[in-house]
């Protein structure tokens, strides 16, 4: 018999693995876009089900808010989004899939047959306010230096962005 | 059947792990590949996830791992997408085979 937990995740994973296939596999991409979205969503769910709301939110802003935007903004810039795209060559699909499964079944023997040894001790708080404390900890246990390094890399992001990205009077 | 443990969420990941190699390995536009390595760093995230949770419970430096990993992430988009807007307007085309200014 299996309790509500086992279902949930189950149909989590459902979600996740179904449209993410769709999303990789469907021609029409503004409809990959929307599978990508699906996806994504059924990942913050499954944070959710591990009890990491902060990380869920966080998904749930940046990827569900932002890059998927991105990506359908950027599809309606360069793409006649109604059209079916070019299907891929079917030696080239025969040849994924084959590589990707024989991957998959041997990441899964390998994953059945280690066995994981948990450290057992008593779970950290995982709430936002240990998180925010631990992010601007300098001492043991800190995370200052890779969170002023990513403020940082995401500045230098945004200026690469303008620039690359900005139109070029004197050359259009 | 098993409760649901690790195990059963490195498969989950993994599965969804291949099924963004296999959208890396067939499409040829440019967006669908950025749309393919969301997924695959997606399931890394699920991975460092799951192994905060089940084997190292006392801290949390998974969950930090997966943070910083989805805001590189979103800079890593970000750029890729002014890249490819870029290209969409110097070649009119987004397709992989037609990007190849640069190959001698």
């Amino acid at each position: 018999m299996m309790d509500a937990t086992t279902v949930i995740f189950y149909i989590l994973a459902a979600l996740i693995l179904g449209s993410g296939m769709l999303a990789v596999s469907t021609r029409k991409i503004f409809r990959a876009a929307i599978y990508l979205l699906f996806s994504l969503t059924g990942i913050a769910g499954l944070y959710f089900w591990m009890q990491y709301e902060f990380l869920a939110a966080v998904q749930i802003i940046v990827y569900v808010g932002g890059i998927v935007v991105l990506i359908i903004f950027s599809i309606f810039l360069t793409q006649t989004s109604g059209m079916d795209m070019p299907a891929a060559l079917k030696s080239r699909k025969l040849f994924a899939a084959l590589a990707v499964i024989c991957g998959f079944l041997l990441t899964a023997t390998q994953i059945s047959q280690h066995g994981f040894v948990g450290s057992g001790i008593q779970a950290a708080d995982t709430g936002v306010r240990a998180i925010g404390h631990a992010m601007l900890n300098t001492g043991e246990g800190g995370f200052a230096l890779p969170f002023e390094v990513v403020s940082i890399l995401l500045l230098s992001a945004m200026i690469g962005c303008i620039v690359i990205a900005i139109k070029n009077p004197e050359r259009s | 059947m098993s409760p649901v443990g690790l195990n059963h969420i490195l498969f989950l990941s993994s599965a969804l792990f291949f099924i963004g190699v296999y959208g890396f390995l067939t499409r040829r536009n440019l967006v669908t590949l950025l749309m393919s390595i969301e997924l695959i760093l997606n399931s890394v995230n699920i991975n460092f996830v799951a192994f905060n949770k089940y084997l190292y419970p006392e801290n949390l430096d998974g969950l930090f791992f997966s943070i910083f990993i989805i805001a590189i992430a979103a800079a890593e988009a970000a750029v890729a997408i002014a890249i490819i807007i870029n290209l969409y307007r110097s070649h009119q085309s987004i397709d992989v085979e037609d990007a190849d200014s640069l190959r001698y």
